[in-house]
């Protein structure tokens, strides 16, 4: 089942370290033009889906459990034990239980997935994650025939996460899909960026990750995960329903009540950054405009 | 304790508040061309300069009950850290429309769709005309009115704290802690008894 979606880009696309430091260079000494910008052209457009650096993914991160700010998380999470782990696979599945990540790993395929990430916040990366399709997983558990939608746990655990101490969101942090949503050969639970282990900060050792929604919806370090005949109750909704639904795609059409959904801006480009376009389903229409065939995505948020 | 630093105050000039202050500014600039404010610098300057702001005006709106309750008096210099209060509201703006949204059609439409960005254009449109009847000459000019006018601050900045506290996302400290400290200031320039003759007047009338 592994391998059922290719990057559409080569290795050739990936920009190389020192090309990045000239570009910033280049917008260093662009400063003073910068503020020539808002007369200029309204928007940059995407040309290259080129991966971000490592720094700006594993620094700025939206990890509440760490702390709210951007980069809490890269400073706090080396706190995190994530060995041993294990993930509780239970519900409507024929062999529920305790599996111990290596047993996992040792039985999945791991591939690269060069994805745009979307976050509710109007800002976007693009991240070049390791990881298995959680079909794989899923299938590994033997989902029952019952079963509709998926419901995954991070882990609780304040000692080392010290911002689940404060009731910023209720914890601990849960999310959910539909079970058509969760085998779709996107979905996959990443483990590794840029060939390396996941760092703590993006959700070691294992999290979801579902290109086409708001990055909220990738719950990250993931405990337990249930097959339900229930839609699942999922943090943000809980704390927010009318700001976030339960299905939370990508949609430059429909608004956050307190923000633009039509653009974003992505990181890396300096404090002159352009915004660019948010594409419907964050670019990957084509595969999964499908699953949400005859649903009115102003009413399914 | 008080007095000594009261007499060490009144040796330093009013004006250097003004060569003092906007240096934040510059090095949350220089911050923010240099990778120092993260790896997506514009909101962070945003709310570097936001915070800042807020602290400033938290600072004027302290200056009376600091001289009243502690006896330290700071009035010298409350007109330069309402100024550069404004000033930094103003950068803040600024960053807002130039660098954050860039797109003029979407400018309006938040001000006038998004509660947050509409009460914080309201604290900043209260503002201006404080800033610009902050001169000596206006403060003659308007005599009595000019008190009044000025009470305008207060609204100005619980605007801002409202601001900060509805654009976090979930339940946050920070805002919260600003937003509480706000209205503990407000509250101090509440005077019971003045408030007992005003209401019994009231029930008089």
């Amino acid at each position: 089942m592994a391998n059922r979606w290719k990057n559409t880009l080569t290795e050739t696309d990936v920009t190389p370290e020192t090309v990045y430091l000239n570009r910033r260079q280049l917008m260093g000494g662009a400063a003073g033009i910068g503020l020539a910008g808002l007369a200029g052209p309204a928007m940059a457009q995407e040309d290259a889906l080129e991966p971000n650096e490592w720094d700006d993914i594993t620094t700025y991160n939206n990890f509440y459990e760490f702390g709210t700010g951007k980069d809490d998380p890269a400073r706090n999470a080396h706190a995190l034990t994530t060995d041993p782990w294990s993930v509780k696979i239970d519900g409507m599945v024929d062999n529920p239980g305790e599996f111990a990540f290596e047993d996992i790993m040792a039985r999945m395929t791991v591939e690269e997935r060069i994805y745009r990430f979307r976050c509710v916040e109007a800002w976007s990366m693009v991240v070049p994650w390791n990881g298995f399709e959680l079909a794989d997983l899923l299938n590994l558990a033997g989902v029952q025939s019952g079963a509709k939608y998926v419901a995954f746990e991070t882990l609780y655990r304040p000692d080392e996460m010290w911002g689940q101490k404060y009731p910023v969101l209720e914890w601990p942090y849960v999310e959910g899909l539909r079970l058509d949503e969760a085998m779709h050969p996107l979905t996959i639970m990443a483990t590794g960026i840029y060939g390396r282990d996941i760092p703590n900060q993006n959700g070691a050792p294992l999290r979801l990750v579902v290109p086409w929604k708001y990055g909220f919806k990738s719950i990250k370090s993931v405990v337990r995960i249930t097959l339900t005949d229930q839609e699942p109750p999922t943090s943000w909704n809980i704390a927010n329903g009318r700001e976030y639904g339960f299905y939370s795609n990508v949609n430059p059409e429909v608004d956050h009540p307190r923000w633009s959904q039509a653009s974003e801006r992505r990181i890396g480009g300096g404090l002159f950054a352009r915004k660019i376009p948010t594409l419907m389903f964050n670019g990957y229409e084509e595969e999964v405009a499908s699953l949400y065939e005859g649903m009115d995505l102003r009413k399914f948020i | 304790m008080v007095d000594s630093l009261n007499t060490a105050l009144r040796r330093v000039p009013a004006w250097l508040l003004y060569i003092v202050l906007p240096l934040p500014a510059f090095w949350f600039l220089y911050l923010g061309l240099t990778g120092g404010l993260g790896a997506e610098p514009i909101k962070a300057l945003e709310q570097e300069l936001g915070e800042f702001a807020l602290q400033l005006l938290i600072v004027g709106l302290a200056v009376t009950p600091l001289r009243r309750f502690a006896g330290l008096n700071l009035i010298r210099f409350r007109r330069a850290i309402g100024l550069m209060a404004f000033f930094y509201v103003a950068l803040h703006l600024l960053t807002w429309l130039v660098l954050d949204v860039q797109i003029l059609s979407q400018i309006w439409a938040d001000i006038v769709k998004r509660p947050y960005i509409t009460i914080g254009m309201a604290g900043f449109v209260l503002l201006v005309p404080l800033a610009l009847t902050s001169n000596n000459w206006s403060v003659r000019r308007l005599g009595p009115r000019w008190r009044k006018l000025h009470k305008l601050t207060y609204l100005a900045v619980l605007l801002g704290g409202v601001h900060y506290l509805m654009l976090a996302k979930g339940l946050q400290l920070e805002p919260l802690l600003y937003l509480g400290v706000i209205l503990g200031l407000l509250a101090l320039r509440i005077e019971p008894g003045k408030l007992r003759r005003r209401i019994g007047r009231r029930s008089a009338a």
